[in-house]
C-alpha cells in the first residue's frame, strides 16, 4: 500500500472502531448491540494486524469475536426469555450526575492524552532481550516463548482463571437444554459435516504452528471450541457416561499438566517453571496439546452455562414438545 | 511513531466510552459489553505502545495482551452466567434500585 492509502487506513480504522463501540453502547436494541460488538471485535483484530501483532489478532478474532459473541448471544436469549424483551431506553440522567460523570471522563481523557507526551522513548523495549534468549526457550516464535517459557507464570495463572470461571459457572446453575427445540436443518448438518474436520485440522495446525509462527494453544483451543459449538447447535450432547468424572478430569487436565511441568524445575534443583534443557520443546508441546483440549472444553462449558446434572446428557437434550420462543 | 500515537489515542477514547456505558446503562448485558470495550481500549494502548519502537515490535506486551484476552473471556462468561441467574431469579435484567429509571 502506498503511504497515502495507509494513512487513510490508519485514520479510518480507529474512527470506525470508535463509531462501532459507540453504537454498540447506545443502540436501543440489545441484539443489535451484541452484533455491533462482534463486528467491533473483528475490526479490532484488523487493527492488531496493522500494529504487527498477528498472535493477538488471531486470539481476538477467535476468542474476542467468536467465543465472546456466542456467549453474549446465548446469554441474551436466556436473559430475554426470563426478564422479557424490552428495548433499553437511552440513558436518562439527573443533571448533577451528568455534570459529575462528564467532568470526570473529560478530565481523565485530557490527563491520559497529555500523559502520552511523557512516554519515554525506549529503544527496542524487551524485544532484544527476548531475541537473545530465544534459543534457550525451546521454540522459535518469540510470543510463544514469552507465553510458555519466559513468563510461564502468567499463562499458568491464566489457565487457572479459566478453570475458576468454569467452576463458578457450574456453581451458579444446572445446564438447561441448549436449544429450545431440535434444529432440523439440512444446511446446518451439511455445513457441520464439512466444517468439523476442517476445524479439527486447522486447530491442530495452529497449535503446531505456535512453536515457530503466530498461533498456539489458545487460538487452537478456540477453533476446537468453535467446532464443539457447531456440534451443539446441531443438537449434539456429551453422552451420559462422559458427563461425570471423565468430563471433569478433562477440564482440569491442562491446568494440572502445566502445573506438573512447572514443578519439574524445583524437583531438579531449578526455579519453578524452569524446564530441564533439551526437554523444553517436548514439554512445551505436550503442555500445549493438553491445554488446548482443556481450554476448548472450558470455553464450550462456559457457553452451555451450567453443570451437568446426575448421569444425563450434557447439555440435556431439548424436548420436542418444548415451545421455542423464537420460531 | 505517529501511527502508534493515533491508535493510543483511540484506545484511550475507547476506554472512556466503555466507562460511560458502564455507568450510564442499567441493563446488565450492556454493562458487560461496556466492560469489554474498556478492556479493548486498554489492550489497544498497550499494543500501540509496544509498536512504538523501531524494528520488530516488543513480544512481551503481545503475550500479555493475549493473556488479557483470555482472562476477559473468562470474566465475561462468569458475568453473563451471573446476569442470566439474576434474570431467572428476579425476572429483571438489572440490579435492584434502578427500577424507576428503567421503566
Amino acid at each position: 500500500m502506498t503511504p497515502g492509502l495507509l494513512l487513510l487506513f490508519d485514520l479510518l480504522l480507529p474512527a470506525v472502531l470508535l463509531w462501532l463501540a459507540w453504537r454498540s453502547l447506545t443502540s436501543s436494541d440489545l441484539f443489535r448491540a451484541v452484533i455491533l460488538f462482534i463486528a467491533f471485535s473483528l475490526l479490532l483484530a484488523l487493527a492488531w494486524v496493522r500494529m504487527e501483532a498477528p498472535d493477538v489478532a488471531l486470539a481476538e478474532a477467535a476468542i474476542g469475536a467468536g467465543v465472546t459473541g456466542a456467549l453474549l448471544l446465548v446469554a441474551l436469549a436466556r436473559i430475554e426469555s426470563a426478564a422479557g424483551r424490552r428495548l433499553s431506553p437511552s440513558a436518562r440522567w439527573r443533571s448533577a450526575a451528568l455534570v459529575l460523570t462528564g467532568t470526570a471522563l473529560l478530565a481523565a481523557a485530557a490527563g491520559l492524552l497529555w500523559s502520552l507526551r511523557l512516554l519515554p522513548t525506549m529503544p527496542g523495549g524487551l524485544g532484544p532481550l527476548v531475541d537473545r534468549h530465544l534459543a534457550e526457550s525451546g521454540v522459535d516464535h518469540p510470543v510463544t516463548a514469552v507465553l510458555l517459557n519466559f513468563r510461564g507464570y502468567d499463562t499458568l495463572l491464566e489457565v487457572g482463571v479459566l478453570l475458576l470461571a468454569a467452576i463458578a459457572i457450574w456453581c451458579l446453575d444446572e445446564a438447561v437444554p441448549f436449544l429450545q427445540q431440535p434444529l432440523e436443518s439440512q444446511l446446518l448438518t451439511g455445513f457441520n459435516r464439512m466444517m468439523l474436520p476442517i476445524l479439527l485440522l486447522s486447530s491442530g495446525y495452529l497449535l503446531w504452528l505456535g512453536s515457530h509462527a503466530p498461533g498456539g494453544a489458545f487460538q487452537a483451543a478456540s477453533l476446537l471450541a468453535a467446532g464443539m459449538l457447531l456440534a451443539l447447535f446441531s443438537g449434539a450432547s456429551l453422552p451420559a457416561q462422559w458427563s461425570g468424572l471423565p468430563l471433569r478430569l478433562l477440564l482440569v487436565l491442562g491446568f494440572f499438566a502445566f502445573l506438573a511441568a512447572a514443578i519439574i524445575g524445583p524437583l531438579t534443583g531449578r526455579a519453578l517453571l524452569h524446564y530441564p534443557p533439551a526437554w523444553e520443546k517436548p514439554l512445551i508441546l505436550l503442555v500445549e496439546w493438553l491445554l488446548t483440549l482443556s481450554i476448548a472444553l472450558i470455553l464450550t462449558a462456559a457457553v452451555i452455562g451450567g453443570r451437568p446434572t446426575g448421569s444425563r446428557l450434557y447439555p440435556p437434550p431439548s424436548s420436542p414438545s418444548a415451545e421455542g420462543r423464537r420460531q | 511513531m505517529s501511527v502508534s500515537l493515533v491508535y493510543t489515542a483511540a484506545g484511550i477514547i475507547l476506554f472512556l466510552l466503555g466507562t460511560y456505558g458502564l455507568v450510564a446503562y442499567a441493563h446488565l448485558l450492556r454493562k458487560i459489553l461496556a466492560a469489554n470495550i474498556m478492556g479493548s481500549g486498554v489492550f489497544m494502548v498497550f499494543i500501540a505502545v509496544a509498536g512504538r519502537t523501531p524494528g520488530a515490535p516488543d513480544p512481551v506486551p503481545h503475550a500479555m495482551v493475549l493473556t488479557g484476552i483470555v482472562v476477559t473471556v473468562a470474566f465475561t462468561s462468569v458475568a453473563l452466567a451471573l446476569a442470566v441467574r439474576i434474570a431467572r431469579t428476579s425476572n429483571r435484567a438489572h440490579l435492584p434500585g434502578r427500577d424507576e429509571e428503567q421503566r
